[in-house]
């Protein structure tokens, strides 16, 4: 009994928690850059507007899940471009991409809204570990083939930036710009990279919703999953095997709200993401570790020769 | 290509500029429009005469932008204060919920009702960006991101509220309140849809917050602490209740929004969707167009009030997706921080004097 | 503006040039220029007779140039093996941090600059975060290396250390630009001068063929007259009190430790030490920006322990912050705005609620002309302003209504000889009207020059009082590196 529920929460929980950590993930790179992408919310959903539409066209959700990619690329490029080149205001840029995307996702997806979607990607077993109790059923029987990504992807990140060199390069940069550029390093290219990573990322997520998790397209699909994956970097101060974690938590809260279904109204349900996302951030306020751990540039452009 | 700092610019740029972004925008929307099959001119021509030949039509603009005034007005005081407020939908939704509350359930009666009424929705849109404002200057919990959730919290709240304990006897298997008496209707400018108080309303608001934000020395407090947080400790200002302050007269503008909405158009607490066309995301663009000086937030409340009217033209007329009306602001908002830079900087291609 | 105007020098291996000249004169955007970080608008560089063109940082790495800069750019949450291994080319993909830490041992060994490379660099000391600098410098095998103003941060103990440092790279073959305002550094450590004026080269002289007068009247020019020496008036009573203060930093450890002192009217106390041993957070609890743990703070009978800086400035607490620019002015406002930035609420600028904006340029303009503040005109945002014309500035706010207690940390910091000396009169003159008056200060000179009484502060504690009679730079030095003397 108890066992059941422990597997289901944590099979609900992780399978939910899938988008919000690929995006996460994402906007954690480019924030380690020092550059700040509101835009996470339009990325994610352009990306799962081209998921559905380039897997329904050609039958392959794989393909779509690339193009998801390249779309999300793409849009970040134009914030990078903005809050980079331009020193433009990133919360604004990030704000209008997030605007841009939403509209430009329902004024292309009309045609694409409640249509079923043939060939959504394959749920995997992972074979060996499954045999695990518990763990095994719960977190490694039956879950889409992305999720599975995302957490290789989570433990791959986290080597990447604390033991490889171009990690540290990145982490510089979003710390103190100025003294990796005294060293030679590129700190323009160095954000183009973390943030069109990011952009690649959110791609991924809104993929996940509609070639994977429901798949099918519905205008606003997202429902505010971008901005959540915004608080999950906060609340994983930046670290990416504790956005792990907190993907997680999010997810298996998620799913255990809706153990009170009857109980509580369903709109009072569809609220609790949100406010568990304010819960979230006011706990991490209440941190130590996240009160230091943002990076020292986030949000600033670099001018060489400016302080 | 370089950008080189430039010095303070005349009025003229800085007018220019803005304007400029925003012409660009409509081109590139026509240009969008000429992708879904519809002819731009004749677009053009069908926005002429939907607006602009008769009354009627041109209510139905001042209409759309009363409700991004007020907001826009409130968002341009409070980004001069570096308060990220996201949240003027949610705090608008809030004021038409408060406003439908008095207006159902308090049993007031006559001319004090529809004051009640605004009161009411003042409070309960400032006191829900209260919630992001003390988050942030207690615990610097990021601002963009409570004021944004608490968006969805407010929509489901209406959503509930509607479904459940507010549900109308006579709605039936819809979803939306009762009506409210006639004392709690605004009246309407003749031949209109137009709640001429609520024009009034918006000017008045917008002139006030900019006699704040210019003349008084809590205004002083505000410009100091958006520019330079630490000065502002040091000059004495305190935050918190500077932040609180600033949050009640932004959130409470943007509930006065919704109170117009609901008092003015529809009499009732219904849908989300249907009492806000998204305003209160807009209202960014309208303040950030307007600088955030909250009396320019007129003038810009009014361009964006176009582009909504414009849409529902569009729509009814040529049946383009309403859709078409948030890419449109977006991209007004993308090539308006991309003029900006023009005014910050010169560019200078090639070259290696600096 | 021209920063550097026809500037010529060179420089050999196994050499240590010194580039002397006042705040102001120029040396920084020479170096600036050298490293890549500027370019300049005219001239050419030649390195072993090749014709140069250094447009970044990594141009001039490559040319095997390297800066030890003024203001360290460190990455502070990173390891010191980290904060190498950035940008270093020929370190492996896989913790590349691991594979320099032995080379850091070694070259410290070898120049003695010891460093743990594991230590995180908000750990270290200011003498320990420039061997960092030195040894990123060092692991990158340049043949010049360029010190900017190196000793600022050091004591004078620790500053021989340096000295020695450079002799050694000199033994090897390093050549040295070692950029300096003092004379003495100059004959300590350089076998050739170049001194700046305005950003011209005004001469450029082997050492030992030369003398500190000549030096001192190259630099500053025409003999500016010495303030003449004004007595101190005799205290009066007691204005401020500080009574068994403990007050904890942002990282949360004890920053200063049970500092008791008092200041009486009419006098300036000196507080000498070297940065980062608890004055930024000992100011800020004498102005209210920060709470202490434990103990008191009275002005006169007042009570103002943990109060905010609006009522240490009430009770007539006047402040001249250490970073000017990030706390003492908003940039983007105007001049006339930033005037009234702490008395904006309190007549006759205040009238209610309302701001009275003529009273407040009435008073704007003649505050710019009391102080001789050079501005286009009092609408301009401050951001135009050079550095003293700002420090110029943040006096006469802060001295307006004659304040009881002044604390003035680094007020000439960066500052031109002449400036500077506007700045000391101004002081002087708030003295001798009965302000008590705390001078925090970096630069001995200065402390001994204006200071009644010396107070001396080290990891947080004051070790030391002293009369101006018994102080000398030598005796603060070894006080300030906590070496009982």
């Amino acid at each position: 009994m108890v066992e059941d529920w422990l597997v289901a929460t944590l099979a609900r929980g992780l399978a939910f928690a899938a988008p919000l950590l690929f995006a996460a993930l994402g906007e954690l790179v480019a924030e380690r850059s020092g550059v700040i992408n509101l835009g996470v919310e339009g990325m994610m959903i352009l990306g799962a507007l081209m998921a559905f539409v380039v897997a329904d066209a050609s039958a392959s959700p794989w393909l779509g899940v690339l193009a998801a990619a390249g779309v999300g690329a793409l849009a970040a490029l134009l914030h990078a471009f903005f809050a980079v080149t331009l020193r433009a205001n990133q919360y604004v840029s990030g704000l209008a991409l997030t605007m841009v995307g939403l509209g430009l996702s329902g004024l292309f997806g009309r045609a694409y809204a409640g249509k079923p979607l043939a060939h959504p990607l394959p749920k995997w077993d992972v074979p060996l570990l499954k045999e695990l109790p518990w763990i095994g059923p719960g977190v490694f029987e039956g879950q889409s083939a992305l999720l599975y990504l995302g957490l290789l992807l989570a433990l791959g990140l986290s080597v990447f930036l604390h033991q490889t060199r171009p990690g540290i390069h990145l982490r510089s940069v979003g710390e103190n710009p100025a003294a990796a550029d005294a060293l030679g390093v590129n700190v323009y290219l160095v954000r183009y990279l973390a943030v069109v990573f990011g952009g690649a990322m959110a791609g991924v997520a809104g993929a996940y919703l509609s070639v994977a998790y429901r798949p099918s397209w519905t205008e606003g699909m997202t429902a505010g999953m971008g901005w959540i994956a915004l608080a999950i970097v906060i609340f994983a101060a930046w670290e990416p095997l504790r956005a792990v974690l907190a993907a997680f938590l999010f997810g298996a809260f998620y799913h255990l709200a809706y153990r009170f279904q009857g109980v509580l109204p369903p709109e009072f349900l569809k609220m609790t993401p949100y406010l568990f996302t304010i819960l979230f951030l006011v706990l991490s306020a209440l941190g130590k570790s996240v009160r230091l751990g943002a990076p020292e540039a986030l949000g600033r452009p670099y001018v060489r020769g400016e302080r | 290509m370089r950008l080189v700092p430039r010095g303070p610019v005349g009025p003229a740029l800085s007018l220019l500029v803005p304007l400029f972004s925003v012409l660009l925008a409509f081109a590139a929307s026509l240009l969008l429009l000429a992708l879904f099959g519809t002819s731009p001119r004749e677009a053009a021509v069908a926005v002429y005469q939907g607006l602009f030949t008769d009354l009627r039509g041109f209510s139905e603009l001042l209409r759309r932008a009363v409700p991004l005034v007020l907001a826009g007005a409130g968002l341009a005081l409070a980004f001069r204060a570096q308060f990220w407020n996201i949240g003027a939908e949610g705090q608008l939704l809030l004021g038409a919920v408060a406003a439908a509350g008095v207006a159902l359930f308090s049993g007031i009666e006559g001319g004090w009702l529809l004051p009640a009424m605004a009161l009411a929705a003042f409070l309960a849109g400032g006191l829900w960006a209260l919630l992001a404002a003390v988050l942030k200057a207690r615990l610097e919990v990021n601002d963009v991101i409570t004021t944004l959730m608490l968006n969805y919290v407010a929509v489901y709240l209406v959503e509930w509220l509607i479904h459940g304990p507010w549900k109308g006897k006579t709605a039936f298997g819809f979803a939306y309140t009762d009506r409210f008496p006639e004392a709690a209707s605004l009246p309407l400018f003749p031949g209109t849809a137009l709640a001429w108080p609520g024009v009034v309303l918006a000017v008045l608001l917008a002139g006030f917050f900019a006699w704040l934000l210019f003349a008084t020395t809590f205004g002083f407090e505000v410009r100091v602490l958006g520019e330079n947080p630490e000065a502002a400790r040091y000059a004495g200002v305190r935050a918190t209740v500077t932040l609180s302050l600033v949050a009640l007269f932004s959130g409470g503008a943007a509930g006065l929004a919704g109170f117009v909405e609901v008092a003015g158009t529809h009499h009732k607490l219904l849908s989300p969707l249907q009492i806000s066309l998204g305003y209160g995301y807009t209202a960014i663009i309208v303040a950030w167009l307007a600088r955030n000086h909250p009396l320019l937030a007129v003038l810009t409340g009014l361009l964006i009030g176009f582009v909504f009217a414009a849409g529902d033209v569009l729509k009814v007329a040529l049946m383009v997706p309403f859709q078409l009306v948030e890419v449109v602001n977006g991209l007004v908002l993308f090539f308006l921080i991309a003029g900006e830079v023009f005014l910050r900087y010169r560019v200078v291609f090639g070259g290696r004097r600096g | 503006m021209v920063a550097n105007d026809r500037v010529s020098f060179s420089v050999c291996p196994g050499e240590v040039h010194a580039l002397l000249g006042e705040n102001g004169a120029g040396k920084s955007t020479l170096v600036s220029i050298l490293y890549g970080l500027l370019e300049p608008d005219e001239g050419e560089i030649v390195i072993r007779g090749q014709k140069v063109r250094i447009r970044s940082p990594k141009d001039a790495l490559e040319l095997g140039i390297g800066l030890v800069p003024q203001h360290f750019l460190l990455v502070k949450k990173h390891t010191v093996a980290e904060n190498v291994a950035l940008g270093l080319k020929g370190v492996p993909f896989f913790r590349p941090a691991r594979a320099v830490a032995p080379r850091i041992r070694e070259l410290g060994e070898r120049y003695g600059l010891p460093v743990d490379p594991d230590a995180y660099v908000w750990q270290l000391s200011a003498g320990e975060q420039q061997r960092v600098e030195i040894l990123k410098v060092l692991v990158r095998d340049v043949t010049l290396l360029m010190l900017d103003e190196p000793t600022s941060v050091l004591t004078p103990q620790e500053a021989r250390g340096l000295f020695e440092v450079l002799r050694r790279m000199k033994a090897e073959g390093h050549a040295v630009i070692f950029i300096t305002h003092k004379l003495e550094e100059v004959f300590a450590v350089a076998d050739r001068v170049t001194v700046l004026r305005r950003g011209r080269v005004v001469a450029s002289l082997s050492v030992r063929e030369t003398d500190p007068q000549t030096l001192a009247r190259l630099m500053v020019g025409e003999e500016l007259p010495e303030p003449a020496a004004r007595p101190a008036r005799t205290p009066g009573r007691e204005l401020l009190f500080v009574e068994d203060l403990w007050v904890r930093s942002d990282r949360g450890f004890y920053a200063v430790k049970d500092v008791s002192f008092t200041l009486r009217e009419g006098e300036v106390v000196g507080l000498a030490g070297v940065a980062g041993n608890g004055q930024s957070e000992l100011i800020e609890a004498l102005t209210g920006l920060r709470r202490p743990e434990r103990g008191w703070i009275r002005v006169g009978e007042r009570d103002l322990t943990g109060k905010d800086a609006r009522v240490f400035f009430e009770a007539g607490v006047a402040h001249v912050p250490e970073d000017r620019n990030r706390r003492g002015v908003v940039a983007t406002l105007s001049v006339a705005e930033n005037l009234v930035l702490r008395h904006y609420r309190y007549p006759p600028f205040a009238r209610g609620p309302v701001l009275d904006r003529r009273a407040v340029r009435r008073f704007a303009l003649e505050e710019v002309k009391r102080y001789d503040i050079r501005t286009p005109s009092i609408d301009a945002p401050v951001r135009l302003l050079s550095g003293g014309n700002v420090q110029k500035l943040i006096l006469a706010r802060e001295l307006y209504g004659e304040p009881k207690v002044l604390v003035a940390a680094h007020p000439t910091y960066g500052l031109d000889v002449a400036a500077a000396r506007q700045v000391h009169g101004r002081i002087l003159e708030a003295r001798d009207r009965g302000a008590a008056i705390l001078l925090v200060s970096e630069d001995l000179e200065e402390i001994l020059a204006l200071s009644s009484r010396i107070l001396v502060i080290f990891e947080g504690r004051i070790i030391a009082e002293l009369a101006p009679e018994e102080a000398s730079k030598e005796r603060l030095g070894m006080l300030m590196a906590g070496v009982a003397a």
